[in-house]
């Protein structure tokens, strides 16, 4: 199963998808539903932590649930820099991806050692204790979690502005999809590829599987900082809930929707579900009954989610 | 300072052996099914709350636990003839998505049914008071517990390692394929060891009730605690349930009594005061790792 | 022909986004689930008994109250209260139970100029140094029943306390309130918010031997905690004592005869002998078949502060300056008797002495026994620099 292979058409529907994700605000603005706009910037930082997860589970084939935990580092680095005075974005977001990143290389360093069920378990496991230890830790905020009481600036522009942070994060997203993208077809991204499809073999041939694994993880970690610092300046506090193990469950219900395993597959997932959420709930109260039906039907009928229906599949 | 420990002690016992109830159904399902199943913690909270509406409804804790733990059984029989039997084949992905979504169901059902706010669940009248023993007064509630845990555990330990039963639920976890081609009837084994273990969860959510709330997500904080117990304890061996719970048990409550006596003599009270539980849970992690560092199977590994 | 009515249809359309105060709406947000829903069910039963009462109207115009359950969460708190500010814009925000997370919410609220009237969270950072002027509460500040229940415990004699509060704004103000009256040897332990077994706590309680024990652990947190003090055997040697919070119907109805003889301190009694009192008492238990707690009448008092300011200012919500004057004139009836606001917009009050017994009717409930403080103002006004 390929990642990343395009048919013409999805280039262009991409190019189109940008273009409207460029006129949105506008839009919105127009229609009086300026709030909303807070709203698609924080499907676009869940399609970024959605397809950081993909990156890890389906392009790399590892199960982790404890994926929320550097979601969650990402977020409490940034309120710890507004914290120590850092208000400048192009610090904060670097300092995010680098924190998360390296607390996903010890993660993973110690959990890919493992396999199967134990793998899902350990990191299950770590991200509990993560989730354990920030709330614990008093100084930054405990089970109430830090504020941040004003946004970042980025570039020297503030983001006071929900279009401001809303243009941020999607740039910061088309360059991670450009990202993953290009990975995809490098040497590196076929080597991990190959290797989930067939360990075995890539062990005989004598690729270092575990490192490559390693990287991918950490890799994916590390993008997910970077969403959980979006996020955190989005809704003015770093919360310990990020860090939950649920918050994992609900990235990975995103990636499965949407198409573990193709390029696409977070983002779309994570569209459509946060869409379903704020338009459904108003309307079913418990509509998280209709979910978690859907995605019983998914795992036995559809396996492959939504994406999968668009994406070509080759061998 | 010995009452202390002692008593510390014996809540570590009751919240073990009530660990260990959850871990049992837990270990089993995975060791002889290869089903990872992330909902176990829901059937802990449906089973409270089946006990909860049972016992008002009947005026009676007795009656209400042993309708609670039927209508759990029940519930566990048509999950597992509807929906795990297909997840026995799939992989983990699958069965951890079915399960998770599972868990989605089960917490807006039973807010839908019973609304959001916790039911209450009172231990019958007799057991709400103190007993004496070793010249302290401790709550006769938890020692009831403690003994039913005990029991449960004795009876545990017959079934599986003296009844034919257990011969073939002890082969089934340690090599499945053998036991089908020997002619034993897997599948209704499959189906009886799940609806044991969706029995045992409501029993603990029932006798638990009382001591915490019946409320919506109860199961989710302790379903890691148990997948904690198992892979210590090994998966698919009971012996290795008990003894990881027992460990998980007391390391927790020991750690949270009295790691901030220890922590107070030296950091003001608040801080004491998080850091003590935090650091009590943290300790269980860093236990797991620890031991499957030596042993990564776990202590008592059913495979072989 | 056709122009001339879409022109008309389009200034219509956009004098209705103009917010033309048609309607008031108020954005309710509360914890309506886990072991802190019978609080927040309880303010909003009030509030919306109130709401009745006024005939659906608030200062003459239509209602609409919008409710988040913010499930005892800051960041989902935060979450609802975004949404109803700034889609729903509401005219005023009310609600919330525990001060963390009022402090969460806060200052997006205050930034967005609405008014928020608290039914109930009173932290002492809002009474101070960072009073605001958008910020109002109706009910008390944090200190202040615990400061009363100092006072009886200075007063009756008892050497030895021990304090058991959760590890959050609420009980650090709880601590600080209780010290401030009573003068004698104490010992804190902090629980974890949300907190259901004690057992660890009591085993600590029994090696301590304190002569008292003054505990503040609202809604299921206090039900567990005196359930399994009883069962353990402590409340044999050890008195308790509570400020209103951990006393009153929600507790007493989960705990029963075991609460008999405890005293408690508050602003409110559903025995207080005032018409309002009487009317919304009967009320209550007619529409809800159970007895008002003190948050029910909390919730009860804001929709009638919100009541009297939207009359005074002739439904022009939009005079934020007006307004404001309104809220702090206070014309209405509380249903605790008088009272009048402090400079900081915290209440000026008297706090009364309850004992849990039985009353006519054979129910197990509160009973009004004293006076404790009379017009009582918090320690927090002189630090408060609001115009």
């Amino acid at each position: 199963m390929a990642f990343y292979r395009p048919a013409r058409w999805q280039n262009a529907a991409v190019i189109v998808s940008l273009a409207m994700l460029i006129a949105l605000p506008e839009l919105l603005t127009a229609l009086d539903q300026s709030y909303y706009t807070g709203f698609a910037t924080r499907v676009l930082i869940f399609a970024l932590a959605a397809s950081s997860l993909n990156l890890v589970l389906g392009f790399g084939g590892m199960v982790s649930l404890g994926h929320a935990a550097f979601f969650g580092v990402g977020a409490y680095v940034a309120a710890i820099c507004y914290d120590a005075g850092i208000h400048e974005g192009l610090l904060v977001l670097p300092l995010a991806a680098l924190f998360a990143g390296l607390f996903a290389l010890l993660v993973g360093a110690i959990s890919l050692r493992t396999r199967g069920v134990y793998f899902i378990m350990i990191t299950l496991a770590f991200a509990q204790m993560t989730y354990y230890l920030f709330v614990s830790a008093r100084a930054w905020g405990g089970d109430d979690g830090m504020p941040i009481y004003e946004r970042m600036r980025f570039a020297g522009f503030s983001l006071l502005a929900d279009e401001a942070l809303y243009y941020l994060a999607l740039g910061v997203l088309a360059l991670c999809m450009l990202l993953f993208a290009r990975l995809a077809g490098a040497r590196f991204g076929r080597t991990v590829q190959a290797i989930r499809d067939n360990e075995t073999r890539m062990e005989a041939l004598g690729y270092p599987v575990f490192r490559y694994r390693l990287v991918c993880f950490a890799l994916g970690g590390a993008v997910a900082g970077l969403a959980g610092a979006l996020l955190a300046n989005l809704t003015g506090m770093a919360s310990p809930n990020l860090l939950q193990w649920t918050q994992s469950g609900t990235l990975l219900v995103m990636v499965i929707v949407g198409g573990v395993g193709y390029l696409w597959g977070g983002l779309v997932g994570a569209v459509v579900l946060l869409l379903l959420e704020e338009f459904l709930l108003a309307w079913f109260e418990h509509w998280h009954i209709v979910l978690g039906l859907l995605l019983i039907g998914i795992v036995l009928f559809a396996p492959r989610g939504v994406a999968a229906l668009f994406g070509k599949r080759h061998g | 300072m010995t009452q202390l420990v002692l008593e510390q002690a014996l809540n570590g016992l009751q919240f073990g052996l009530m660990l260990f109830l959850l871990a049992a159904g837990l270990t089993l399902v995975f060791g002889i099914m290869d089903c990872i199943n992330l909902a176990h913690g829901s059937l802990y909270m449906v089973g409270a709350y089946f006990v909860a509406a049972a016992a008002q409804a009947a005026d009676s804790f007795w009656l209400g636990l042993g309708a609670g733990i039927a209508g759990t059984a029940v519930l566990g029989l048509l999950l597992e003839l509807s929906l795990f039997r297909q997840l026995y084949r799939r992989d983990h992905l699958s069965q951890v998505l079915a399960t998770f979504a599972l868990i989605l169901i089960a917490n807006e059902s039973v807010r839908l049914i019973w609304g959001p706010a916790p039911l209450l669940l009172n231990p019958p009248a007799a057991l709400s008071g103190p007993v004496e023993i070793a010249g302290f007064f401790y709550p006769a509630y938890r020692l009831v517990i403690i003994g039913v845990g005990l029991v449960v555990a004795a009876l545990l330990y017959l079934l599986v390692a003296k009844s034919r039963v257990g011969m073939w639920v002890r082969a089934g976890a340690s090599n499945r394929e053998m036991t089908e081609a020997l002619g034993i009837n897997v599948r209704g084994l499959f189906t009886a060891v799940f609806v044991f273990g969706a029995a045992l969860c409501a029993l603990a959510g029932g006798l638990l009730g009382p001591l915490l709330a019946v409320q919506v997500g109860m199961g989710e904080s302790v379903l890691i605690l148990a997948f904690v117990v198992i892979i210590i304890g090994g998966i698919g061996s009971i012996r290795g349930a008990l003894v990881g719970a027992l460990i998980v048990g007391t390391v927790d409550t020991l750690g949270r009594a009295l790691l901030p006596t220890l922590l107070r003599a030296t950091l003001p009270a608040d801080a004491a005061a998080t850091l003590g539980p935090a650091l009590a849970s943290i300790l269980i992690y860093l236990l797991m790792a620890a031991i499957l560092f030596f042993k990564p199977q776990g202590l008592f590994p059913a495979r072989a | 022909m056709s122009i001339r009515l879409t022109a008309l249809a389009a200034a219509l359309m956009l004098a209705g986004s103009v917010h033309a105060a048609d309607k008031i709406k108020v954005g309710f947000v509360s914890t309506l689930s886990g072991p802190g829903a019978g609080l927040g069910v309880d303010i909003r039963d009030g509030f919306n008994l109130g709401i009745q009462h006024l005939g659906g109207k608030l200062g003459g115009l239509p209602a609409d109250v919008l409710v988040a359950d913010d499930q005892q969460n800051p960041d989902i708190a935060k979450q609802a209260s975004d949404k109803l500010l700034k889609r729903d814009k509401v005219d005023f925000m009310t609600g919330i139970v525990f001060s963390n997370i009022m402090l969460a919410v806060g200052p997006a609220v205050f930034q967005n100029q609405t008014f928020y009237i608290s039914a109930n969270a009173g932290p002492s950072q809002y009474a101070g140094e960072q009073c605001n002027p958008f910020f109002f509460n109706v009910a008390w500040q944090n200190d202040n029943l615990h400061e009363a229940v100092g006072k009886v415990v200075q007063d009756k004699g008892f050497k030895n306390v021990m304090i058991v509060t959760p590890n959050y704004p609420g009980g650090k103000d709880a601590v600080s309130g209780f010290k401030r009256f009573y003068k004698g040897k104490t010992e804190e332990m902090y629980t974890k918010l949300g907190q259901l077994d004690y057992a660890a706590e009591l085993a600590q309680i029994r090696a301590a031997k304190p002569d008292a024990l003054f505990f503040f652990l609202p809604g299921g947190m206090g039900i567990n905690f005196v359930k399994q003090f009883v069962a353990a055997g402590l409340s044999r040697d050890t008195q308790l004592f509570a400020p209103g919070f951990s006393a009153d119907e929600d507790v007493i109805k989960a705990v029963g005869d075991p609460m008999m003889g405890m005293f408690n301190s508050s602003h409110w009694a559903h025995d207080m002998d005032n018409a309002e009192n009487k009317r919304f008492v009967a009320d209550f238990q007619k529409a809800y078949g159970r007895l008002p707690s003190l948050y029910a009448s909390q919730g009860y008092d804001a929709a009638l502060m919100m009541d009297a300011a939207v009359r005074d200012v002739k439904g022009n919500v939009a005079d934020k300056k007006a307004l404001q004057k309104a809220l702090e004139a206070k014309r209405f009836k509380s249903v605790r008797g008088d009272f009048k606001f402090n400079s900081n917009h915290y209440p000026i009050q008297n706090y009364y002495l309850r004992v849990i017994g039985k009353d006519a009717q054979g129910r197990v409930t509160n009973k009004t026994m004293g006076t404790i403080f009379t017009n009582h103002a918090d320690a927090y006004a002189a630090q408060c620099k609001m115009k």
